[in-house]
Formats: C-alpha cells, sequence, structure tokens
C-alpha cells in the first residue's frame, strides 16, 4: 500500500514535469538559437549557448529598429491601460452607486458588448478613423481603452462587495463632491480590482496585433508585434536575427511574469470565478 | 429628496465615456462596415451601392467556406486535448500532497501571456523543415531519417497550428479548473472517503458533476474565441491549398492585402453570422443535456 502510494506520486511528478518541460523547452531553444551562427542553425541540433549572438543582433538592429517598436509598445501599453482602469472604475462605481432609472437595462447592454467579435467592425473602424484623420496616430488605440465591458463588471463586481455605501454618504456628509468622492475616496479602494483589471489590460495591449498593423503605417510608429511580424518577412532566410527579435519580444513578459505571476493567476481565477 | 436625485444623475456622467466610446468606435465602426459590405468600394472614390451583390458573391464562395471548414477542424483538434490535459492537470495539481502547486501552474500558464505573434513566430521556425529544431531533435534521436516537411502536408499544418493554440491555452484553462475545484468544499470530498469512496469514483461521481458549470463556461468562451484565431496562425501561413486559413486571416487577406473594403465587410458580416451560429448551438447542446 505503501510503495503504491509513492509509485503514484513519483507518476504524477514525473507527469507534471514532463508538460512544464514541453512549457518551456520552445523558450530555451529560442534563446540558444539566437546566439549561434545561420550555418550552425541550418546543419546541427543546438543545445548550448554559442557565440553569435552580437552578429544576430546587429543584423536585426541595423535594418528594423526594434527597440524603437518596444519604446512605442511600452507607451502604447502603459496609456491604454491607465485610461482603461479609470474609466472602467469610475464606471463599475457608476453602476454599483447610483439608482438611476434604466440602470439594469444599461448594465446588461454593457454586457452585452462583450458578445460582439472584435473584428466585425474592424474595416469600418479603418474608414472611420481614416475619415477622422486619425490613421497613423496612437489615437484609435488609445480611444478603444475608452470602453471595456469586462473591466466595467470587474469593477462593479468589487465595488459592490468591497465598498460600503456609508463611506461614500460619509464623504458626503463632510461635503465632498461625487467627483471628489470617486478620486479620493473610491479609487483608492478599490486597489485590488484596479491591478488586476491593470495587469490584463496591459498584456492585452502589449499583445495587440491587427489594430496597429492597419491603423499604422509610419515604421517608427509600429508597435512590437507588427515588428516581430515584419522580421519574419524581411528576414525570411536569416534565422539568427529571427531568433533574437523574438527573444526580444519574449524577455520582458518573462521578467514581468517572474515577478507577477501570483498577482496574475489569482487575477484569472477571480475573473472566471466572478464571470 | 432633491439631492437624492441629482446625486442619482451622476451615475449617467461616470457611465457616460463608456457609452460614447462604444458608439464612437465600436457601433458606428460596426454599422459603417455593413454598410460597406453594401457597396462596391476600392478605397479610393466613393462606395456605389450594389446591394446584396457581395452577399450573392459571398455564398458562392468556395474559398470562404473552406475557411470555416479549416476554422473548425483546427478548433476541435485544440479543443479537446486542451481541455483534457487541463482537466487532467487541474486534478493532480488539487491533490493535497503535491508540493511547487504554484511552481507549475506558473509554468503550464506562461505561454497564454506570450505575444500570439511571437509564438507564431517561433513556431515557424522550430518546424522549419530544412532548419528547423524539431527536425533536429528527431533525426538525432532516429525517429525520421530525412527531415519532415510539416507545412508542405495539410494535415501536419492543422496539427502545428492546433498545437500551438493548444499549448498555449491550456495553461489558462487549467487556471480555472483549479479555481473551481477549490470552490467545491472540503467536506464533500471527506463524506465520500470516509464512506470508502476510491479515487476514480470521486473524480468520476462527484467532482466531474460539479465540476460542469465551469466547464461549459470555458466551453462556450472557447467557442468564440476559437473561431476567431488570427495572429498565431497568421504567421504560421495559409498552409498547403489553404489547410490553415482561418476565417479571419480570409477576411484580413480580402481587405487589407487585397484591397477589397466592400467584400471583405460582407465576410466580417458573414464570420459573425458563423460565430453567432456556433454560439447558439453549443449553448443549447449543452443546455438539453441538463
Amino acid at each position: 500500500m505503501r510503495s503504491g502510494y509513492t509509485h503514484t506520486k513519483a507518476v504524477l511528478y514525473l507527469l507534471l514535469a514532463a508538460v512544464a518541460f514541453v512549457c518551456l523547452v520552445p523558450f530555451y531553444s529560442m534563446l540558444i538559437t539566437s546566439t549561434h551562427a545561420n550555418s550552425e542553425i541550418a546543419s546541427k541540433l543546438l543545445l548550448w549557448p554559442g557565440t553569435e549572438l552580437a552578429n544576430n543582433y546587429n543584423r536585426l538592429v541595423g535594418s528594423v529598429n526594434i527597440w524603437r517598436g518596444f519604446a512605442n509598445t511600452v507607451f502604447i501599453s502603459v496609456t491604454a491601460t491607465i485610461l482603461n482602469v479609470y474609466f472602467a472604475a469610475l464606471a463599475g462605481f457608476g453602476f454599483s452607486k447610483y439608482r438611476f432609472r434604466y440602470r439594469n437595462f444599461l448594465f446588461l447592454f454593457v454586457l452585452g458588448t462583450m458578445m460582439i467579435p472584435g473584428q466585425l467592425g474592424i474595416i469600418g473602424f479603418y474608414k472611420v478613423m481614416s475619415m477622422l484623420q486619425l490613421t497613423d496616430t496612437y489615437w484609435p488605440l488609445l480611444l478603444q481603452s475608452l470602453y471595456n465591458a469586462f473591466g466595467i463588471f470587474l469593477m462593479r463586481q468589487f465595488a459592490d462587495a468591497s465598498i460600503p455605501d456609508e463611506i461614500i454618504e460619509s464623504g458626503r456628509i463632510d461635503g465632498c463632491g461625487e467627483w471628489r468622492i470617486f478620486h479620493r475616496i473610491v479609487l483608492p479602494l478599490m486597489g485590488p480590482a484596479i491591478a488586476t483589471l491593470a495587469i490584463f489590460s496591459f498584456i492585452g495591449k502589449w499583445n495587440d496585433f491587427l489594430t496597429p498593423m492597419i491603423i499604422l503605417f509610419d515604421n517608427d510608429k509600429q508597435t512590437l508585434p507588427v515588428m516581430i511580424a515584419s522580421v519574419k518577412s524581411a528576414f525570411s532566410s536569416d534565422f539568427g536575427a529571427q531568433y533574437v527579435g523574438i527573444a526580444i519580444s519574449v524577455i520582458p513578459l518573462l521578467v514581468f511574469f517572474a515577478f507577477m505571476s501570483k498577482q496574475i493567476i489569482s487575477g484569472v481565477a477571480a475573473g472566471a470565478v466572478k464571470g | 429628496m432633491n439631492t437624492k436625485i441629482n446625486k442619482s444623475f451622476y451615475g449617467y456622467i461616470f457611465i457616460a465615456p463608456f457609452f460614447i466610446g462604444f458608439l464612437l468606435i465600436g457601433l458606428a465602426p460596426i454599422l459603417y462596415t455593413f454598410y460597406l459590405s453594401l457597396t462596391k468600394w476600392d478605397g479610393f472614390s466613393d462606395p456605389v451601392y450594389v446591394g446584396a451583390a457581395n452577399y450573392t458573391r459571398l455564398i458562392h464562395d468556395s474559398f470562404f467556406f473552406q475557411t470555416i471548414g479549416s476554422t473548425l477542424i483546427i478548433w476541435v483538434m485544440s479543443i479537446v486535448p486542451q481541455i483534457l490535459l487541463a482537466l487532467g492537470l487541474a486534478l493532480i495539481l488539487n491533490e493535497r500532497f503535491i508540493r511547487g502547486k504554484h511552481f507549475f501552474r506558473a509554468v503550464f500558464y506562461f505561454p497564454h501571456i506570450v505575444t500570439p505573434v511571437t509564438l507564431g513566430v517561433l513556431f515557424s521556425l522550430m518546424f522549419d523543415w530544412q532548419t528547423g529544431s524539431i527536425n533536429k531533435v528527431l533525426m538525432n534521436i532516429g525517429l525520421v531519417n530525412d527531415p519532415v516537411n510539416w507545412f508542405n502536408n495539410p494535415w501536419w499544418s492543422r496539427i502545428i497550428v492546433a498545437g500551438v493554440i493548444c499549448w498555449q491555452y491550456f495553461g489558462f484553462n487549467l487556471i480555472i479548473f483549479i479555481a473551481g475545484l477549490q470552490g467545491i468544499s472540503k467536506e464533500v470530498y471527506e463524506a465520500a472517503e470516509v464512506d470508502g469512496a476510491t479515487k476514480p469514483v470521486i473524480i468520476r461521481r462527484i467532482i466531474l458533476p460539479l465540476l460542469r458549470p465551469v466547464m461549459l463556461f470555458t466551453f462556450i468562451t472557447s467557442v468564440i474565441g476559437g473561431l476567431q484565431l488570427f495572429d498565431a496562425p497568421l504567421m504560421l501561413g495559409d498552409g498547403p491549398g489553404n489547410a490553415t486559413r482561418t476565417m479571419i486571416m480570409y477576411l484580413y487577406e480580402t481587405a487589407f492585402k487585397n484591397f477589397d473594403y466592400s467584400y471583405g465587410s460582407a465576410v466580417a458580416y458573414g464570420i459573425f453570422v458563423v460565430v453567432m451560429f456556433f454560439t447558439a448551438v453549443t449553448t443549447l447542446a449543452t443546455r438539453t443535456k441538463e
């Protein structure tokens, strides 16, 4: 009985380790391959680091301004996340604490917008943005953060559960206006929900591909995912440079995840259970 | 009383940005896309109204129907192993005696946050038939003598695309399943153990039925997401005979590579109908079993 138990345990650990290996090995291979010359990449299986990283990197940055794309993506992701979180918190608070007419209907409407497939209006979006002369600017990418049904849902759930009406009432008695109540009392209390939404909003924007690809024309304005896609076609036979490009795209996420994995995972779990 | 009414008016102000944003950036483009689908427009001159011509073309477009088929095949081939893997691993990680739970969860979840475009490029490099590491490994351990030309074979191409999607999403489903498992109260297990139920019986008779709502949620959301696959498959290419061209890839190619915006708009509405249809079918199919 005892040894059977240890056997099962060993098999289960082996299984977990095998899946973990499959999850990580492509990234290991990516890092290793990025340090080898193309002739080596083409001819043999690479398991250990090589010495060609600098050459691969120089060929890549010689024709693609990848750090510019990196900076652009940081700027867009951070700005969009701030807008997204702020307006989602504002609307979530509005839905949670004010009893206005048609509130439930409007909230259902917000949830209903989540059912619309994202790409349905993409051609019209491009056309409307070019009529407003906003193509090749970051405005379309940032304006999208104004409406985020999932964020409003998350913020309302949090406000319903964790922000007592008494705090708002006492703010009013102290003579705070409604905006001041939101900024000074409610927003700080929404910290945990803001952190969860900010993480998802940031990752979503960081990985966004189709919208920047069709809205932005100037290569210097382009985002990292679009640059990675163009590296693939521009360096079709230069594998070393391609591997360096994707490594530059993955490593920041890896570092970010190493520090934030607990928050990210509990955020996913919380979002799913409430949804 | 008067102040009460004034205060509740602020509710409208606070939710207004969402509705303004939705009308301008969400709804207006959707309606404009519908208008474009009824026109002939090359992107330069003014759109010319042509009625339902684009939709007539759409229902006779064998390329469009092929992309529906390919998308469904890729979706089914990725969702089945995805759910089984996520469920199995969630059950293991839910066991009390397993150590390093957080480490395993983090490793399994990591592929989900990596940029899909990057993953597409990474896997297209790894499966490259002349230089990719997969062929090198297979040849080194002696499984194959000559490199396999993966992307020359429609089924290998689909398996690779589905594999990448599965690899990317099983960790997400795993986290959701673990959350669902933790929602089941400890007393239920303990009562079953006291009654002498074995582990397989507990899983089959207690855990799986209680986990059903969570699994349905995952399944239905994955229909909506899975039918809109785009970034990673685009990087892996159309495949031989367009075997791995998804619906959204077709939309993108029609509108933004061939600049046929008006027909692309009709394709967008065609995709919308297909997604709604399969969402409804899944919802109904899972409801009748309740």
